[in-house]
């Protein structure tokens, strides 16, 4: 029965046929996807953190207000990317008690602090650069709620990448310390978000499953080289340097070469010892803990008003 | 045109600094829901305030502009209620400071749509449809959190003791609200005063709380004498126009 039901999934898969909640899935699929969306979804919540860090010091009211919407954009995708993650029959509640307690984990390029200006730049160009990279592809993900999720993730995430990139273009264009600003940025963005692809493939044992269940289209490494190959030119765009001394055009492959990524960096801020990660839980925490009595709140409320009701009818 | 720019900057400065006040939350509320709400109200009145700022560099030419006036004014030059300036405490504080400024803005932007200026009754009309929305969110707070438990109901009671002195400093006149209203432009604040207590009155019944009596107000937003509080906005707010003066950002 198990096998016939698993062809029948994988069958459909096959055919691009979207897989729906109420549709059977082998069990590794579900849990694949509840990993995978609701780290997303943290990411989204945990990702407001380093932006949001500068709204109050934005340096006009244009870019004041942009970064406002923007971050707020993050809070909206955090939540219909838990609403996709609860077609699956899990609580948007123990997802977040998982982030809180530290044992689910988010991208962990929110684990960097965000010092300048520029950094609110780099971050719209290449850390949502990097993350539609990753995305595009999740529209066609075999998994619809998700999918579907992810097509209106992307046009806003697109529209983040452009701002962050007229942040850039606006800092290099300026006065020579704000030109400085920004390649500082730039310096200290650029590995992590390489980064952001995750492990080589073939250190990526996970992949090869998602790729036949069409949750994953394709390769970690694949698009880490998209990446750098669109990146390097609009950096040339800018006039700033890609801080990596083996950046070269490889006329064989048709692609950029590139420096070796710090793995040992890497895991160690996957492991929690990232600059800001203490930071980062810790106001999670904080905002959740001070927040209790307000939640408690409208929940009596709210039963107050049912009792009084029921009392009336 | 000094006082026509006084007051237009009065009812900026009040949109500026609440909405910047509301977006320290971004990020920090107490339920996702909450938080993209709260933001969203910042935004709106952000946009306010970036209406009038360029409606004010327009006005006054020279080759100002909509950052000239809320980048570069030190704090005397601010006029602000006092009430938009406090801090946002916890979420019941920040929720009585929008409930006590929304209710009056809700009375002064309507009548303010009947301005002569046409220009700024246009931003008024526009402004009211977000207001009334932002009184039913404050609103609809103040009685859950008045009416929900016994904490929420005594931390909100003491947040409407503590603001009380600042809730009806926007009903005394300055100079520039008596010109604006000799000159049409502006709006008659002691007909607003009945409708906008009013209107509290029966929100805090609603939410069970005790209204405080009412004591000593406190004053000076609007002449540019404002509590230490406005200080530490501006440092933030105009730190990078300050630390790279004459750039393009």
């Amino acid at each position: 029965m198990e096998a016939h039901l698993e062809k029948r999934f994988q069958d459909k898969i096959d055919q691009e046929i979207k897989i729906e909640p109420k549709d059977w899935m082998p069990e590794k699929y579900r849990k694949t996807l509840v990993r995978q969306i609701s780290q997303h979804a943290h990411s989204e919540i945990v990702g407001m953190l380093p932006e949001g860090n500068w709204i109050t010091r934005a340096p006009s009211l244009k870019r004041k207000l942009g970064l406002l919407a923007k971050v707020q954009d993050e809070a909206g995708h955090g939540l219909y990317l838990y609403a996709a993650a609860e077609t699956l029959g899990v609580e948007r509640a123990d997802l977040v008690a998982d982030l809180h307690s530290g044992k689910a984990k988010y991208s962990s390029i929110f684990n960097y602090p965000t010092m300048t200006w520029a950094d609110i730049g780099a971050i719209g160009w290449l850390v949502d650069g990097a993350a539609i990279m990753n995305q595009v592809p999740l529209c066609r993900c075999s998994y619809g709620p998700y999918a579907r999720a992810m097509v209106r993730v992307c046009k806003e995430e697109s529209f983040h990448q452009r701002q962050g990139f007229e942040i850039m273009m606006t800092l290099c264009n300026g006065t020579t310390e704000q030109k400085e600003m920004a390649q500082d940025a730039l310096n200290r963005w650029w590995w992590p978000s390489l980064m952001m692809f995750g492990p080589n493939d073939d250190e990526s044992p996970n992949s090869k499953q998602s790729m036949a269940w069409k949750i994953k289209r394709f390769s970690n490494d694949d698009l880490r080289q998209k990446f750098v190959d669109v990146t390097v030119e609009q950096a040339k765009h800018l006039g700033i340097n890609i801080p990596d001394p083996d950046l070269n055009w490889n006329e064989e492959t048709q692609h950029y070469d590139f420096g070796e990524i710090d793995w040992e960096e890497f895991w160690n801020v996957v492991k929690g010892n990232g600059p800001c990660n203490k930071a980062r839980l810790d106001a999670r925490n904080k905002a959740h803990d001070e927040g209790a009595w307000v939640r408690e709140a409208a929940v009596a409320y709210a039963e107050k008003k049912r009792k009084r009701k029921e009392k009336v009818a | 045109m000094e006082l026509k720019i006084k007051y237009l900057l009065q009812i900026a400065d009040n949109a500026m600094i609440i909405g910047h006040r509301l977006s320290e939350w971004c990020g920090h509320g107490p339920i996702l829901e909450q938080d993209i709400a709260m933001t969203n109200i910042a935004l709106d009145h952000l946009g306010l305030a970036r209406n009038l700022y360029q409606y004010c560099a327009r006005l006054e030419g020279g080759g100002k502009t909509e950052d000239d006036y809320p980048y570069k004014r030190d704090v005397r030059k601010w006029r602000n209620l006092l009430l938009c300036e406090q801090d946002n405490g916890d979420f019941g504080k920040t929720i009585t400071r929008q409930f006590l400024y929304d209710t009056f803005n809700l009375q002064f932007l309507t009548a303010l749509q009947d301005s002569h200026d046409e220009h700024l009754a246009a931003i008024a009309a526009k402004s009211l449809k977000e207001t009334t929305y932002h009184l039913q969110y404050s609103g609809d707070w103040m009685i859950r959190l008045g009416d929900g438990t016994e904490e929420s109901h005594d931390r909100i009671q003491k947040s409407v003791n503590d603001l009380w002195m600042y809730a009806d400093e926007s009903f005394l006149e300055s100079e520039a609200d008596r010109w604006a209203l000799n000159e049409k432009i502006g709006v008659d604040l002691n007909a607003l005063k009945l409708p906008t207590q009013n209107n509290r009155t029966e929100i805090l019944k609603e939410a069970t709380l005790q209204i405080p009596e009412s004591g000593w107000t406190q004053q000076g937003g609007k002449e540019g004498k404002h509590s230490e509080q406005l200080g530490y906005i501006l440092s933030d707010l105009q730190f990078l126009q300050r630390a790279y003066p004459n750039s393009v950002w």
